[in-house]
């Protein structure tokens, strides 16, 4: 675990988040982070912005690969970021993983996300 | 001879050949149907039913006992259809002699009709095995109505049920028992489950679906006695010594042609009432069809061959023969998500040949047996939807050497066509291919009444009948439908959304006629080409399915728009608005006291009048919500649901209490209406208002359902919209009393709730289907009204708990806090540090 300790932070177990939801983490004096767990049961973190009027992302409803933003529907690629269809903008994804049952972000991403 | 009550019965005295059909069950009124369409004027008859009820479809038995349909919809003729064609039916009192000498019957209550031709429909009887204790009170069989009301009622109060007999009816017995929440056993003579219908490895996969749906089933398990305890069945006990507890018993081993009467008055009966071709049995004048008959050394347990057979019985009797020539069958099972076909013969041999395909992973087994370059039988699991073309190769005996390399794949494959086209599937089909199994209608007949001007599925099926019954064939119908008129078919142009082909209508039917359970199973049935669906479809499932299943369904949060999800409204900065109810737009001190509270307390933003008489509260932040409303039911609030797709508020004016010009209490029937529909969830938004006199303060004509009074009572108006497209009501009717306001408000609500598309406002849905259409649904069968309220009130019996109260006592706190946080010390001490989340 020494290994990782420096790199990734952890965040709460996979439990915390049922599929075809997400959580908010909130970063101080950065913006907050939204992990989604898809109904396939795969993991991602993003920032909790819509590329388009910021919406909260965490709040939409997860299908597939992607969330629809809760304020005007826009699509976003929970992979990418990327605003998917006719729309054009993108989120920052912040780099996951989960080991055994603890999700873990990456250190240095959230702290490139920090406003100085 | 009794000519004078045949001149009663006939049209202006002419004198009327007598038909008496004995057994008033789906092969008597199909022949009698069949018969009519020929020769409408030429018998006066009257049918003899041993049970005391109008026919019904009896192979639907399952879905009721499933809780899947309910009487009433598996009835196939009703009262007025025996009226209409002038029949006597003389139900509950069975016959019980036949005098062949004098053309007479007599009934057990002593009724004597004299007949011209005699049609013998008496169907079968459930075999019993002969062991002890069969005769003991919790032991049943599955054979008609008063059966599953036995079984029903025992699910009531007993918890655990054996099956036996592993068959498709045994099954679907098990089925219905063990979503009615009993504790399911299966006993099965035979190692394969089906296994006249299906060979060994479909039979496998059959059991381990329904063992993982929680049935037990033994295979090889012969019942030796059943038990007995407290005077009533205690359990089954089998031959190996094997005990089993149950407290219901279902005997569903098998049918036997019943043909005891017909001996009894000396036919030629052997397993059955032996018939020629065209159904006469050994004396001229008597006919018989159905399961009660032997055709060529045959006797038929399912529902196609008797439309043959009623075919052939009127046929001959107006002369104008189309023999029978017996049937080859296939068999559907009735369990809902099980896809199983079957038909003809897979015990294999000598020359037969065995092509196989499985797909372990999708669950598909397809197993096609060829014995010189024809189909003789095919077992289909996990994937039915050629068990049609199999079935039709099989029946027509077609050379498949041509394309013996690709049968396996499929129709669409095996003719060389795109696969993705069911179009072009069915659209080879050969025109005497069986399209609807339940009505034996083939493709020329559905394509001949869509060609006389059927030009939707819902026509298609008050036509032809093809998919009324249990709705397996509904895509074939569709397809022809649209090889026929092309883009002339209504309504199904219109799909939900980019993941499923089907329209909101179709969707929906099937989910009230298939009993689906779960936004994934209706995914699964109705072939979903996402994964998990679209923010579309979701929400509209869950709401479909909510709507359907009131109190069993189990809403997904998943599927909710964030504001339902939150029970708040969401605004531009990710903060939410807080909306509680004042009935009736009437509030005190106490709830203003604890409004103000609120707002300095969780620092609100802003208080703002809302134009639905009430005050919403902005800003507030999703962690404090469950406080929020802690603090607001604490004053007697409960949730607004001013974030729901359902009832919003009741505007009202003052009404006579205050007003010199009301003519009712209007704020008084205002909070009987919003008590009444609170709660309720609905295709969109809904909102009403009560107007105390025709000034119409409370603006009541551009609402989904408004009231104005006036001196006399009260007027009634629905579909109006004060919001992107103004549009105003249309008036339903007037009522007298405030009690009836309420039931047809109750019942509107119901009727949009239970037809208008998600998301469809009444505005658009009223012009969509029309006034006289909404008022034909409420107003043509006195009964309807009531019947709605009734079914919106049962409803609302399960949706009047506050989700606030429910929330602020720590329900799904999950949904209102952080899983963790990250706090940024000074940069030198590492920077970032995890949070555990509060649970």
């Amino acid at each position: 675990m020494s290994a990782t300790e420096q790199d990734w932070v952890e965040i709460c177990e996979t439990s915390a988040i049922e599929p075809g939801m997400a959580g908010t983490v909130p970063v101080e004096g950065a913006d907050e982070i939204a992990i989604f767990h898809t109904i396939g049961g795969e993991f991602y973190a993003l920032v909790n912005k819509c590329p388009h009027k910021g919406g909260p992302l965490s709040q939409g409803i997860v299908h597939g690969d992607s969330v629809s933003c809760p304020l005007h529907n826009w699509r976003i690629s929970l992979k990418s970021g990327e605003a998917l269809g006719e729309d054009e903008g993108c989120t920052p994804t912040i780099p996951l993983k989960v080991e055994g049952t603890r999700i873990l972000l990456d250190r240095a991403a959230i702290l490139a996300r920090q406003v100085v | 001879m009794n000519a004078q009550s045949a001149i009663e019965k006939g049209p202006e005295g002419s004198a009327q050949e007598r038909l008496v059909v004995i057994g008033n069950g789906m092969a008597g009124c199909r022949a009698v149907e069949e018969i009519l369409a020929l020769q409408p004027d030429r018998y006066a008859i009257t049918i003899f039913g041993a049970e005391p009820r109008v026919n019904y479809n009896r192979i639907m038995l399952s879905p009721v006992l499933a809780g899947e349909k309910s009487f009433d919809e598996i009835v196939i003729n009703t009262a007025e259809w025996y009226e209409e064609n002038a029949i006597t039916l003389v139900s509950g009192d069975p016959v019980i002699h036949i005098d062949r000498e004098a053309c007479q019957v007599v009934s057990r209550a002593g009724r004597i009709e004299s007949y011209d031709k005699l049609l013998i429909a008496t169907g079968s009887d459930p075999f019993v095995i002969p062991v002890p204790g069969k005769d003991l009170p919790g032991v049943v069989t599955f054979r008609d109505l008063d059966d599953v009301e036995t079984m029903l009622k025992a699910a009531e109060t007993s918890t655990k049920a054996v099956v036996i007999g592993g068959g498709l009816l045994g099954l679907e017995a098990a089925h219905g028992l063990s979503l009615r929440g009993m504790d399911v056993t299966v006993l099965h003579l035979m190692p394969t489950l089906m296994e006249r219908q299906l060979d060994e490895a479909a039979g496998y996969l059959l059991k381990s679906e329904l063992e993982g749906r929680g049935m037990k089933i033994l295979t090889g398990a012969d019942t030796g006695e059943i038990l007995e305890k407290d005077g009533r069945v205690g359990g089954v006990k089998l031959k190996d010594g094997t005990e089993i507890e149950a407290d219901l018993v279902v005997m569903a081993v098998g049918i036997r042609p019943n043909g005891t009467l017909a001996k009894n008055s000396g036919l030629d009966v052997e397993r059955g009432i032996v018939v020629d071709d065209n159904m006469v049995s050994s004396d001229p004048n008597i006919l018989a069809v159905g399961e009660c008959v032997q055709h060529r050394g045959e006797c038929y347990g399912l529902v196609a061959p008797l439309w043959d057979m009623c075919r052939a019985l009127a046929a001959g009797l107006a002369e104008m023969y189309k023999p029978y020539e017996g049937s080859v069958t296939s068999t559907k099972l009735k369990v809902s998500g099980v896809d199983l076909f079957s038909a003809g013969d897979f015990s294999g041999g000598e020359e037969c040949e065995d092509i196989v395909m499985r797909d372990a992973s999708r669950g598909i087994y397809k197993r096609v047996v060829v014995k010189d370059d024809k189909v003789v039988g095919a077992v289909l699991y996990g994937d039915t939807q050629d068990g049609n073309w199999y079935f039709d190769l099989l029946k027509n005996q077609e050379d498949v050497s041509d394309i013996r390399e690709a049968l396996i794949f499929g129709q669409a494959f095996a003719s060389g066509g795109s696969a993705l086209d069911p179009n072009a599937a069915v659209a080879a089909l050969s025109d005497d291919a069986e399209i609807c199994g339940c009505n034996g209608v083939s493709k020329g007949q559905v394509i001949g009444c869509i060609k006389e001007g059927a030009n939707s599925v819902d026509a298609v099926r008050a036509t032809c009948k093809a998919s009324a019954s249990c709705g397996s064939c509904t895509d074939l119908v569709e397809s022809l439908l649209a090889i026929t008129l092309g883009d002339a078919v209504a309504e199904s142009a219109q799909t939900m959304c980019g993941c499923t082909s089907f329209g909101h209508d179709h969707v929906r039917k099937a989910i009230v006629e298939n009993g689906y359970m779960s936004i994934p199973e209706v995914m699964q049935e109705l072939h979903w080409s996402t994964p998990d669906g679209c923010s579309k479809c979701r929400p509209a499932l869950n709401y479909y399915l909510l709507c359907a299943k009131p109190g069993e369904y189990v809403d997904d949060q998943k599927s909710r728009f964030v504001n339902e999800r939150l029970h708040a409204n969401i605004q531009k900065d990710g903060t939410y608005s807080v909306v509680p109810r004042m009935w009736g737009g009437i509030t005190n001190p106490r709830e203003l006291r604890a409004i103000a509270d609120v707002v300095e307390k969780y620092e609100a933003r802003m208080v703002k009048v809302t134009g639905g008489q009430r005050l919403d509260i902005f800003g507030i932040k999703k962690e404090d919500l469950p406080a929020v409303w802690a603090d607001l039911n604490a004053a007697g609030m409960v949730s607004g649901h001013a974030y729901g797709k359902s009832l919003r508020t009741v505007k009202t004016c003052v009404g006579s209490e205050w007003c010199r010009f009301g003519t009712q209490d209007s704020t008084g029937l205002g909070v009987k209406l919003e008590q009444m529909s609170w709660g309720s969830w609905m295709p969109h938004k809904f909102k009403m208002a009560v107007s105390g006199c025709p000034r119409n303060c409370a603006e009541a004509t551009i609402k989904d359902f408004g009231v104005v009074c006036v001196d006399s009572g009260y007027e009634l108006h629905i579909g109006g919209n004060g919001g992107i497209k103004v549009r105003v009501t249309d008036l339903l009717t007037r009522v007298e009393t405030e009690e009836e306001a309420l039931e047809l408000s109750a019942a509107f609500i119901q009727l949009y709730r239970e037809d208008a598309w998600y998301l469809e406002r009444t505005a658009p849905w009223v012009e969509r289907k029309g006034l006289d259409w909404v008022k034909a649904q409420l107003f043509d069968d006195p009964t309807s009204v009531s019947a709605l309220a009734e079914r919106f009130r049962y409803s609302q019996s399960f949706s009047q708990d506050d989700p606030w109260a429910e929330r602020a006592a720590g329900d799904r706190k999950d949904l209102h806090s952080h899983v963790g946080s990250i706090g940024a010390g000074p940069p030198a001490d590492g920077a970032i540090k995890a949070v555990e989340p509060a649970e």
